[in-house]
Formats: structure tokens, C-alpha cells, sequence
């Protein structure tokens, strides 16, 4: 499955990269995080609770960024096991661009799910992975911002 | 006799069923019940390097959690296969090694790794959650196609090429010879698409392991208990045979899935072992696509060659058969002799040769399915003669008619020999009750709706009651395929017949108490079928291949012979009369021509009693016999399908489907009608809402009902059916199989008319409403660029 998305945050662009390596903002914008460390400069553990069409479980994952350019881009390769639920891995490359006084971010990502989730979800993780997506940002931005 | 062979007797077994009073396996609860449930593969391909139990064997009410080395270091074998396919170059085939349980490798998403057994079954499937894997994972081969490209991941390492044989049948030279001199050449590609089962109960064992008398009891949900309590201890070493007491109770449906002698039932009989618990399992719907045996899965290329009159000269197919992770114990026979056989058709084809490359994917097991080979067979040549038909701008039920097989028993170039049929008959019945001569003015009153309405046919012949023992064995088969029945008429003069068939909803204590009855003149309520247990039958084979009526009823009939022959001779010499004037009347054993008779009850108590019987005779009155067929049985038909297809939506309706099926005596037209209602639903649901679907990665898609299209009530019209039957000459009832026939014939019928109504032979199964109005689409681009 693939993804991708642009968001404009109303911030520089200094201050968005900080905000994308700042675990506290992180764990207050990802939809269901329950939990969320950072276990190095580049690794984080996470706990989130997720509903995926009849899909209901709390996943942990790990998370490391990789290609790091700050404050302009980095990957994030992860993978989250949700136990009988299932498991998803995958990547998201993300750009920032100064426009102005805001910052656009773009991002593709590629995930793979496997068990229930495929099983019975599959239809619903794209439409469910961009709906999250959506509230991720749009809770950053304000994060951000504010 | 009202209730006996040909009356519409009302099923027996209705009763249990439909008021919900059946007992099957999940429904047994022993002492000392434990629970199982199965930690399985998460990816297609991997490597297991470890399993981690700790945290689920901390869990209260966990008894223990077992893997699959330890079930190998006990000695419990491999899964085996139940026929040998030897390749074109006379090499035997090449398959993967299956054990139960994972040693190394897991093969398919839902490969058992371990097994958690527990208190309850909730505990033991939260248990179960917390059994952590270390895997590796490996590339995967998913697609049929894709797995036998170069380069494709190896599924077994001793599996070169994923290639488990290269099987061939017919003359290739005089194939090619006769498409070379051809006047006209059809060609197509053929997908089979990949069916789950779906019985509508799911898979269960409930094993109970004696300690004090070193006895095992496995309650399973089986088409063949016998031959699963033969498997399980002649090669999974779990019991010996006389130590394993097998029973299949009330079992909701098979369609062949339940054949086979699954890991899960083996586990359970060796955990019950190991724990000294009764260990149960029964499947959940989505562990049932996962792990169930699937069906079909052919890529197939056909040629079909016509002379200038529109006679077939030849007919070749190269087909890849998908036999998934691990060979399955049919998965092999049938893409080959139940398949390649089958090429002819119900055509007189001079030439016909077929290839079979069977390939290992990692994905579940495919195996036998309601058909088992003859579907794809018929659905290959009935498409192939339709398409030709419209490529030659022949009528298509003219040109079958040009090349039907008038004459039998017809011997085929593809080793079947057909027994009896009159396939013009049938045709012509079908047409007129599909009302073929006004399909024209309903087409185009369609028309004027807006709606696409097309009529397609299928004529299909198959072979029903796979036999005899000594030529499938000639080819490789494991087992003999006749079957055995004991007839016991009790001192009361009630009678009960022990039958190795098993009734899954075949409805055999009906059936088979109409033969009796017919024969012996009693009430078929004095009657009872006893069947799926391995302490109170004798032996059987059990019940698949649509063998119950042609094998398992003419076994019934020999022991009847017996029976019959006992009893006249303790009615003469009880009435003083000649044994030679002894005649069966009216439910009386009677002497000919006079007043003199007595009742079966009369006869039973004589034969216990035993005071005054013919010198010599043994005391009883019960007859064993085992049945061995001379031949298969080749039930045919003509199908005729209409369709109306919304071009706006690809939504297509079936406004109308004609079954003319000719199944040689009938013993009970509704269990026969029923049974032609649930083939042809089953069949229409692989023609336009049925695919199992895994994603590049081997994971399944379709692991539910909310994304697996059942078909429905509102699926289907009502069928108009009618008969033509040509008794079968080769057993003593005259009858044909008539389980399968249904889902054989109509796939094509379906796709057919479908194709028809859009004006493009350019369609695979499922022709959902997408794949429909794309059809539609590509063929208006083509013809645009043209």
C-alpha cells in the first residue's frame, strides 16, 4: 500500500523539524498513542491503540529514523506487532520546504500489513492509514503553532 | 411402494437438522476437557529460529504449549499424499516435506508453528496471542504463474523450480497433426479462479486419549473416517489402528474439504497424549480460508481445431495447477486423471492431448473441491466450443451437436470409457424449457431497456464413483475405491445397514433406506443408516467423488442379494414350499401364487430364534458385501444459462437457468434436485462472486465473509430442471452420480452467457460487476482502435 500527502504547517521550518524529533509532541499528536519513548537520537518505541474496520488492537512498535538531512528530511522505517491482530511495517520519507513564514511537508510512505489486519481489514487500512494520517498532522500542526 | 427407489420421500435427517438437534464434533464435551489452539505463521515464507512460550504458559488455566520438534522427536510422521503422478519423462513427482507442525520452515500464512492447549478455549486463544515467534522471513512464490517463472523463491528445497511434476495424457504428435491441417483454430487462456470451500460447518476434533487402555477416540469432522483412522496410524504413527476408535458424527458440509486428514486433527490426538487431557479445536471461519484445503487454481492455454464442417479434429491444453505449500492427499490426482480424463467432453474428439505442470506457491494447500478436476476440465472445453462457435459464426449448440458422442459405451483418447448417454435428447429438452427459440424477441425487449441479455450453454459430461480399485491403483492411487455395506435385518424385522459411506448431507438415511425398502417392502421408517464410526462399520472409503449412490448403494444391494437369499430359503422351508416359488410382496415373504407368506418380522425371529431352520444354516440374519466397480459412472447434461447485463454497471442478473442433467435411475428426485440446486448455486458462485485472494506478499485478503462473495438467495433464480436418464449399465441400480454435477456444468453456462450478452469472449471468473463493465470497456477501445 502506498501513501503520500502534503500538509502546510504554520511554523518555520526549524521549528517543525524539532517538533518531528520531539517525543512528548509526537506521543500528544499520533491518533491512540498510548505510550511513546525515545530510545536514541534516531530510535523510538511506541505503544498505540488503533481500530482498522473490525480490526481492534494495541500495536508496539519501534521506529528509527534514518537519512537524517535537518532540518529538511528524513526517513522513518518502523514496524508495529499488534499480536493475533497482526502486524504492519513499513516507511515514510518526509520533506520540509520553506514557504514563507510555514513549511510545507510532503511525505510518500509504503506499509505492508500482514494477519487480521490483511485478513479482514484490508480494504479499510488505506482509507484508515489516510484518515490518520490527516489527524496526525492536523493535531501537529496545532501543536505547532500553538 | 410408496417410500421406495423414485419416491419423493422427505429427508430423515431433516428433522435433527433444520430443528437445530444435529450433533456434531464441537457439540461433544468429555471429562477432563481441555481446549487447543494454534499459534500459526504469520508471513508466507520464513524461517522459524524459535518460540518463545514463557508468557503464555505464565497465563492461568495454561496447561502447555507443544511445537513441532517435539511432535517429530515423538514419531509422529508427515503428512502424506494418496497418489503417485509419475512426469512425462517417466520421473516420479517431487514433493515438499509437511510436517504437521513447523520444524524449520513455515510455508503459508497460517502454518501451525505450536499448539497452546488450556482450560477453556478463550484462554487458549489469548494464550495463544502471547506465544512470540523469532522468525526470518523469506521470499515467497504466490501466483502460479509467478512461482514457475525462473528465478522464482524455492517453496521446498528439494522441489527444483517449485515444479512437483510435468504430467501429460493423449497423443501430442496427433494433436499437433490435426492443428496443423486445421480449418479453423480457437484459442484461449483459461484462469480457474482459486474457490474456498466453506462448508458451513467449520473443521473440529475432539481427541480423547485412555490411558488405561492405551486407547485413543478421535470425534472429527471427516468425509472418511476409516480412511483417516488408517492414515493416522499406519503413517502418522499416532495409534495403532486397533487402538484408534475414529467418528465423524453430524457433519455440516464438505465439498471434499473435509476428505483430508488435516495437522490439526494429528495434533490434537497426539496433545490429548501428552497432556492425558481430552483435547478439542474447532476453527474459526477466518483459520478455515486460511487453512481448509482450497480448489481449482488452474492457468491453463487451450487450442481447440475444426475442420471445415465444424467437426473437432483436436484438442490440447497446457495447464499450471496450484497444489499450494504442500501436497495435499488428492492435491495431485486431481489436476491430472481427474482432469486430463475429462478433455474430451461428451465430443467424439479424434485427437486430444493434455499437459499439467503442478506447482508449489506458498500458500494453503489446494486439494479435491466439489468437482475435483472435472470443473476445470469442463469449464476449459465448454468455453473453448462456445467461443469457437462465435469465432465460426456457428450456432454454439448446433456445433456441439455436430460433435456430441452418439454411440456406447464410447471409449475416449483420454482413457475414460463412457457407459451410457443420449446428450442430443438432453439438449433438446433443455432448449425448449429454456424457451431457446424466443430467446431472440427477450433480447431484444431487453434491448429496449437498455439491458445486455445473453444465452449460453454448457453440455457437459463427468465421471462420478472413481473405481475400479486395480486400474486407479495401475495409476498410481493409494487406496482401492469400492465400498462395503452390512445389511441387518433384526428378530423384530427392522433393519439397519451399515454403510463405510458417510452422509455430510447427502442424505443418505433416506436414500439408502429407499433401497431397502424397495426391496425388502417395508417402511423406510423401519430403516436406519448407521455410518462414521470405525467401532460399529466394517470399513469404507466414505463419501466424495458423488460415489455414494453408484458405489456405497450397490454395495447395500449385494448384501441385500444375500439377505434376500438367506430368507427365501428359511421361508420354504418354514411354509413347506419350494425355495424356486419363494417370491417378495408387499413387505411379505410369500409363496408364489398362494395365501402362504410370512412377515420380515416373522423371518428375523426364525433366523434368531434359530429352532427350525434349514439344515446346516447359520443361525442370523445379516450379510456383509464389499463393492468394486467395473468403471466410473458418467452422469451429463445440458445447462442452458441467461443472463441480463446493466452495461451501465457491469451488474449482471441470471434471469433464467435450465438444468437437464441425465444421472441414471434416480432413487429420490428431491435429494437429487437438492442436490442440483446446491451444485449450480455453488458453480454460479464461482462464475461470478467466489476468489480467494492473496496479496504479493502470500497474505490473504479474503479471510472473511465481509471480502469471500457467498452466493445468496437473491444470487440465484429458481431452476428449472428436468431429467433424461440413461441408466448406468455398470452397476445393479442404474444410477449416476449427482452430487457434483451441478458445480461441474455450470461455470461455464454462466460465463457463456455472459459473455454473449456483452459481445466479448474476453471475461475470467469472478465476473463480478467490475470485471464485467472492464470487459465491456476494453472491448469498446479495441474495436475503437480498430
Amino acid at each position: 500500500m502506498d501513501l503520500s500527502g502534503q500538509y502546510r504547517i504554520p511554523a518555520d521550518v526549524a521549528t517543525v523539524w524539532a517538533a518531528l524529533n520531539n517525543a512528548e509532541v509526537l506521543a500528544q499528536c499520533i491518533p491512540g498513542c498510548e505510550e511513546l519513548e525515545k530510545d536514541s537520537d534516531t530510535e523510538m518505541t511506541a505503544k498505540v491503540a488503533l481500530k482498522i474496520g473490525p480490526v481492534k488492537a494495541r500495536f508496539s512498535g519501534r521506529v528509527e529514523l534514518q537519512d537524517l538531512n535537518p532540518p529538511y528530511s528524513y526517513s522513518i522505517v518502523g514496524e508495529g506487532k499488534g499480536g493475533v491482530a497482526g502486524f504492519a511495517k513499513g516507511g515514510a520519507d518526509v520533506t520540509l520546504t520553506e514557504d514563507g513564514a510555514e513549511t510545507v511537508l510532503d511525505y510518500t510512505a509504503n506499509a505492508q500489513v500482514g494477519g487480521k489486519l490483511a485478513q479482514l481489514g484490508s480494504r479499510l487500512v488505506k482509507s484508515t492509514s489516510a484518515k490518520l494520517a490527516d489527524q496526525f498532522f492536523d493535531n501537529f500542526s496545532k501543536a505547532v503553532a500553538g | 411402494m410408496s417410500d421406495g427407489i423414485g419416491a419423493r420421500v422427505e429427508r430423515k435427517e431433516d428433522k435433527r437438522f433444520i430443528t437445530g438437534k444435529g450433533k456434531y464434533t464441537d457439540d461433544v464435551r468429555v471429562d477432563n476437557q481441555a481446549y487447543a489452539a494454534f499459534v500459526r505463521c504469520p508471513v508466507a515464507h520464513a524461517k522459524i529460529n524459535g518460540v518463545d512460550s514463557s508468557a503464555a504458559m505464565a497465563m492461568e488455566g495454561v496447561i502447555a504449549v507443544h511445537t513441532g520438534p517435539e511432535m517429530k522427536e515423538d514419531g509422529i510422521g508427515d503428512i502424506i499424499t494418496g497418489w503417485s503422478i509419475t512426469s512425462k519423462d517417466g520421473s516420479p513427482m517431487q514433493c515438499g516435506v509437511w510436517n504437521p507442525m513447523v520444524t524449520t520452515y513455515g510455508r503459508y500464512v497460517g502454518d501451525a508453528v505450536a499448539v497452546v492447549v488450556a482450560e477453556t478455549q478463550a484462554i487458549a486463544r489469548a494464550a495463544a496471542e502471547l506465544v512470540e515467534l523469532d522468525y526470518e522471513e523469506l521470499p515467497a512464490s504466490i501466483g502460479v504463474e509467478d512461482a514457475f517463472q525462473d528465478g522464482a523463491a524455492q517453496v521446498h528445497e528439494n522441489v527444483p523450480g517449485n515444479l512437483i511434476y510435468d504430467w501429460e495424457i493423449g497423443d501430442e504428435a496427433a494433436v499437433a497433426a490435426a492443428l496443423e491441417g486445421a480449418h479453423h483454430i480457437t484459442e484461449m487462456k483459461i484462469v480457474n479462479n482459486r474457490l474456498s470451500p466453506n462448508p458451513m460447518e467449520p473443521r473440529s476434533a475432539v481427541a480423547i486419549f485412555d490411558e488405561a487402555e492405551d486407547h485413543y477416540t478421535l470425534y472429527t469432522t471427516s468425509q472418511n473416517p476409516h480412511v483417516a483412522r488408517l492414515v493416522l496410524s499406519a503413517f502418522y504413527n499416532v495409534a495403532p489402528e486397533h487402538k484408534l476408535r475414529v467418528i465423524a458424527p453430524d457433519v455440516g458440509g464438505g465439498f471434499g474439504s473435509k476428505i483430508y486428514i488435516y495437522p490439526e486433527e494429528i495434533t490434537c490426538l497426539w496433545a490429548s497424549m501428552k497432556t492425558g487431557r481430552s483435547v478439542k479445536w474447532t476453527s474459526d471461519r477466518t483459520e478455515a480460508f486460511l487453512t481448509d484445503a482450497h480448489g481449482r487454481d488452474h492457468v491453463t492455454k487451450a487450442t481447440m481445431g475444426f475442420d471445415a464442417e465444424g467437426r473437432i479434429v483436436g484438442f490440447k491444453t497446457d495447464t499450471l495447477a496450484n497444489i499450494g505449500a504442500y501436497v495435499s492427499l488428492f492435491a495431485t490426482v486431481t489436476p491430472t486423471y481427474l482432469h486430463g480424463t475429462l478433455l474430451s467432453g461428451c465430443y467424439d474428439m479424434p485427437a486430444v492431448y493434455g499437459n499439467v505442470k503442478a506447482i508449489h506457491t506458498n500458500t494453503v494447500p489446494v486439494d479435491a473441491y466439489r468437482g475435483a478436476g472435472r470443473p476445470e476440465a469442463t469449464y476449459s472445453v465448454e468455453r473453448m466450443i462456445e467461443t469457437a462457435a462465435r469465432e465460426m459464426g456457428m450456432d454454439p449448440a448446433e456445433l456441439r451437436r455436430k460433435n456430441f458422442i452418439t454411440e456406447f459405451p464410447y471409449q475416449t483418447q483420454v482413457i475414460l470409457q463412457y457407459d451410457s448417454g443420449d446428450y442430443h435428447k438432453t439438449l433438446d429438452m433443455a432448449q425448449d424449457i429454456a424457451d431457446v427459440a424466443g430467446f431472440a424477441a427477450r433480447k431484444a425487449e431487453a434491448a429496449s431497456r437498455g439491458k445486455l441479455r445473453g444465452l449460453g450453454y454448457s453440455t457437459f459430461v463427468e465421471a462420478c464413483g472413481i473405481a475400479p480399485s486395480a486400474a486407479v491403483g495401475s495409476l498410481g492411487a493409494a487406496v482401492g475405491l469400492w465400498e462395503s455395506a452390512e445389511v441387518r435385518v433384526n428378530p423384530v424385522g427392522s433393519v439397519e445397514i451399515l454403510t463405510g459411506c458417510h452422509s455430510h448431507g447427502q442424505g443418505h438415511e433416506t436414500t439408502f433406506a429407499q433401497v431397502v425398502a424397495d426391496r425388502l417392502g417395508i417402511p423406510v421408517d423401519n430403516v436406519s443408516v448407521v455410518h462414521g464410526d470405525t467401532d460399529k462399520v466394517q470399513f469404507g472409503m466414505g463419501t466424495y467423488g458423488s460415489r455414494s449412490g453408484p458405489v456405497g448403494m450397490s454395495a447395500i444391494v449385494k448384501a441385500l442379494d444375500k439377505v434376500e437369499a438367506k430368507a427365501k430359503k428359511i421361508a420354504a422351508h418354514t411354509l413347506e414350499a419350494s425355495e424356486d416359488d419363494i417370491v417378495i410382496e408387499n413387505g411379505e415373504v410369500k409363496v408364489a401364487g398362494t395365501d402362504k407368506s410370512m412377515a420380515w418380522h416373522e423371518i428375523g425371529l426364525a433366523a434368531y430364534i434359530a429352532h427350525n431352520l434349514p439344515e446346516g444354516m447359520e443361525p442370523g440374519l445379516k450379510e456383509a458385501a464389499f463393492y468394486d466397480p467395473l468403471n466410473f459412472s458418467f452422469p451429463a447434461g445440458a445447462l442452458i444459462c441467461e443472463v441480463e447485463v446493466d452495461p451501465e454497471t457491469g451488474v449482471t442478473d441470471i434471469v433464467k437457468f435450465t438444468a437437464v442433467d441425465d444421472f441414471g435411475n434416480i432413487i429420490n428426485p428431491n435429494i437429487v434436485e437438492g442436490q442440483v440446486h446446491g451444485g449450480v448455486t455453488q458453480g454460479i458462485g464461482q462464475a461470478m462472486l467466489e476468489q480467494v485472494v492473496y496479496d504479493d506478499d502470500g497474505q490473504m485478503l479474503t479471510a472473511s465473509y465481509m471480502d469471500y462473495c457467498m452466493p445468496r438467495a437473491d444470487d440465484v433464480p429458481s431452476y428449472a430442471l428436468d431429467h433424461n436418464a440413461t441408466p448406468s449399465p455398470l452397476n445393479p441400480l442404474g444410477v449416476k452420480g449427482c452430487g457434483e454435477a451441478g458445480a461441474i456444468g455450470s461455470p461455464p453456462a454462466v460465463i457463456n452467457a455472459i459473455t454473449d450478452a456483452i459481445g466479448t469472449n474476453d471475461l475470467q471468473m469472478p465476473a463480478t460487476p467490475l470485471a464485467v463493465w472492464t470487459a465491456l470497456q476494453n472491448a469498446k477501445s479495441s474495436m475503437a482502435a480498430e
